[in-house]
């Protein structure tokens, strides 16, 4: 690593900085779900659709994928070229079945007749799972771009940092999803069991 | 190694933070001369009453793409450029943390400011001010292609200008030279720390805002639709939390290049320095509870309504510190008045103006009286003109030998002065009375009889003496670009980092990284250089960042063309990001 005025390296630096920025994207995101929530002036409305226990399932599964992440990254820590490539997959599968659920979801609820402008409720959800959903996503690539590195040996404990911030990334991206399972699930009078 | 190599390919793969500094001086000038031509047309229609030069349509989208232009393609851009090309200098740099990072930032920012542009030439540009107010955005009632190059256009600016504050906070953060401490760093630097972290948090609730709208254009989504139970204050809120933190990024930078300037040109340190660096943070800080006073005649209410006014007058505690430092940094100094000090005094009188109509309108009642009248584009420019162009002035007289290693000529620089002065004072401070007469902004013209005929003479007699100012000021900026290279390391007797390299810097700006012990390093033997050879290594040219900007430009377009040009522009960012990623970096 070159030498920084604070020893932590540019890339954690600019990863925790991001990540500040994006709190004010979601903050916005969360703000307008909050201010037209039970606003919608026709249906279905959102107590009627969700479906809380499938959502734990899959809310299970993405802080799972948080517990192999940090498992990968003490493995590329180490030096331990199989544990490096077995945990960054396993990181990314959760990450895939979590958004498989999220494509799941949308299609049932689309089949239910909430179509994108139906009503306030359709845009915001969308919108703000959708966001998340994006974020999911672009860490899948990622992870999967560093474990075809981790399989081709490239992926020395002198490289950890990359991962290490991937990893900061995508806690992130799960702490996000607590805040959106509460806001939107937990707190939407729907039905919890 | 030392020098540069020439040519427009070097020029389009350059990571260096000094050339990307220059790309943005120039395009920023570029920009300025097209919002300054928007801003005559609007003048000149105003200039009689019933005036037929330009229709309401086409004043429409110039008062619009004149405010857009001016804040986001002039002054944010021009501050870039001295961000970039000052602050690793004085910080004892050899560029910015992401070299690459750094110029996809400024190709981001062009791209999406001839985007906006482009929407001129196909179909009308923007005509729904820089504020864009729902619901007048919608599909029903904006059905032309104006809004969303608004959208897009400022997506990829917007994405432009986070990238590259990430930029500089982590290069302040961690490339500061050993024995920089946080309360060492020049005030222009402090400033550049305190704007970034106001970009990188104020403009992603503007970017939701805009998918709002392009998803209430596009696919019909009811975010701002009454019909639909929608409310279009959203918008409002949304925009001014970004917008007036906004505000203070455009201002900040010309605070921070004035307080290294009349330093320099007063021989004297900045007076209370702690206090200038907590009053440009407490500035900043307050900036983001405020944004309800841009709102006070949508009716919130009495109580948020006072809690906003009083917030609001707060911000004139920091602010008045700032100047009265200032003032007590000149107070018993060797004043020289040359050109960048000449418009730093301007800055801090002609803001005292502003900032004090901005404290009369703080006060929601009085506010009522005011808004939607000149009264406000009165007192907005002397807080943008007056405040931040000025200083960014005195940044250009300041800095341009260190960037050319010529001197702009001083007799012309003080005519540039005089003129810009009076032209501006002619200009914007017959609109407070306009104002208070009953003009309303932003429409096209009005009969004759109502009052305010003069002032608007006055303000165009104004506007064209301005107009004359900056042709003499690209005069001396061409003529001095063809002098001997003459400037010394430090021709103004500086005390700040970036004066103890040659002028113009070597590519790597420090043969050896600087040991600092003290504030003002170069009045004070404050700079210990190492005995031993630095190894070091220049990051290389890359043409990637390029080509990343490159595709989401074409994914933009793709939004109003159609959805194969969408995949295109996705696919070359997506490989520009893997090129860029899998790329040598020495």
């Amino acid at each position: 690593m070159e030498r920084t005025s604070t020893g932590v390296a540019n890339e954690k630096v600019l990863m925790w900085t991001f990540i500040g920025s994006e709190c004010m994207l979601f903050g916005s995101l969360i703000a307008t779900f909050l201010a037209y929530r039970d606003r919608s002036l026709v249906g279905p409305f959102e107590e009627e659709l969700l479906n809380i226990p499938f959502i734990t399932v899959t809310t299970f599964v993405l802080l799972m994928s948080s517990l192999m992440m940090v498992l990968a990254l003490s493995a590329v820590q180490r030096g331990d070229r199989r544990g490096s490539g077995l945990f960054l997959l396993l990181t990314a599968v959760l990450g895939l079945i979590f958004l498989g659920g999220q494509v799941f979801e949308f299609s049932h609820f689309a089949h239910e007749g909430l179509g994108l402008g139906r009503n306030l409720f359709s845009g915001t959800f969308y919108l703000t799972t959708g966001f998340h959903g994006a974020h999911v996503a672009i860490g899948v690539i990622w992870l999967l771009t560093l474990w075809t590195l981790a399989l081709r040996g490239r992926l020395g404990p002198e490289k950890s940092v990359k991962v290490e911030v991937a990893g900061l990334y995508w806690h992130f991206v799960d702490v996000v999803w607590i805040v959106l399972f509460t806001v939107i699930y937990l707190m939407s009078g729907a039905a919890a069991v | 190694m030392g020098t540069y190599s020439g040519g427009l390919w070097s020029w389009i793969t350059t990571v260096d933070h000094k050339r990307i500094g220059i790309l943005y001086f120039v395009s920023s000038l570029f920009f300025f001369l097209v919002g300054g031509i928007e801003a005559m047309l609007i003048r000149l229609q105003l200039a009689t009453p019933e005036n037929t030069l330009l229709t309401a349509q086409a004043y429409n989208q110039l008062f619009t793409m004149h405010g857009i232009t001016m804040l986001l393609f002039v002054v944010m851009p021009m501050s870039a450029a001295f961000f970039n090309f000052v602050v690793p200098l004085q910080i004892g740099a050899r560029d910015v943390a992401f070299p690459r990072l750094n110029a996809f930032s400024y190709w981001l920012f062009i791209f999406g400011a001839l985007f906006l542009n482009a929407s001129f030439f196909f179909g009308g540009a923007p005509d729904v001010g820089w504020f864009a107010y729902a619901n007048l955005t919608s599909s029903q009632y904006s059905p032309g292609h104006g809004v969303d190059f608004y959208i897009l256009g400022l997506a990829l600016a917007g994405a432009g200008s986070i990238v590259a504050a990430l930029n500089f906070i982590v290069t302040i953060i961690n490339l500061r030279a050993p024995g920089m401490t946080f309360m060492r760093l020049p005030l222009f630097t402090w400033m550049t720390f305190v704007v970034s972290f106001l970009i990188i948090l104020a403009f992603p609730p503007f970017t939701i805002s805009t998918v709002f709208l392009l998803f209430d254009r596009m696919f019909g989504t009811l975010f701002f639709e009454p019909s639909g139970g929608g409310d279009p204050r959203l918008w409002q809120h949304l925009f001014w939390i970004f917008g007036h933190p906004e505000v203070y990024i455009l201002i900040l930078p010309a605070f921070g290049i004035v307080s290294d300037v009349i330093p320099t040109f007063s021989k004297k340190p900045l007076f209370g320095y702690p206090v200038v660096v907590y009053s440009g943070v407490l500035i900043a800080f307050l900036g983001f509870g405020v944004w309800a006073h841009h709102m006070f005649s949508v009716g919130l209410g009495r109580i948020a309504n006072s809690a906003f006014s009083g917030l609001t007058m707060l911000i004139a505690i920091p602010t008045g510190v700032k100047i009265f430092n200032w003032i007590a940094t000149m107070w018993g100094g060797a004043l020289r008045f040359k050109s960048a000090m000449l418009f730093s005094i301007g800055l801090v009188a002609m803001f005292v103006i502003g900032g004090v109509s901005g404290v009369m309108h703080s006060s929601a009642p009085a506010d009522l009286q005011q808004t939607d009248t000149y009264f406000v584009v009165a007192h907005f420019h002397y807080v943008l003109f007056g405040g931040s162009i000025l200083g960014l002035f005195a940044g250009v007289y300041y800095w341009f030998p260190k960037v050319t290693g010529r001197f702009l000529n001083e007799p012309l620089g003080a005519v540039h002065f005089w003129l810009m002065f009076i032209g501006m004072n002619l200009t914007f401070f017959p609109m407070h009375y306009a104002g208070l007469h009953g003009q309303p902004r932003r429409t096209f013209t009005s009969p004759a009889g109502l009052g305010f005929e003069w002032f608007n003479v006055v303000s165009t007699i104004g506007a064209v003496i301005t107009f004359v100012a900056v042709f003499v000021f690209l005069v001396n900026f061409i003529r001095s670009l063809r002098t001997a290279p003459t400037a010394e390391a430090n021709p103004w007797e500086a005390s700040t980092l970036e004066w103890s390299i040659a002028s113009p810097p070597p590519v790597h700006n420090f043969d050896r990284t600087p040991e600092v012990r003290s504030r003002d390093p170069l009045w004070h033997d404050g700079i210990v250089l190492p005995a031993a050879e630095e190894v070091f290594h220049m990051p290389n040219p890359s043409y990637w960042p390029l080509v990343t900007a490159a595709g989401l430009l074409v994914l933009m377009t793709g939004a109003l063309v159609g959805l194969p040009l969408v995949l295109i522009g996705g696919a070359v960012a997506v490989v520009g990001i893997y090129g860029w990623s899998f790329e040598p970096i020495h």
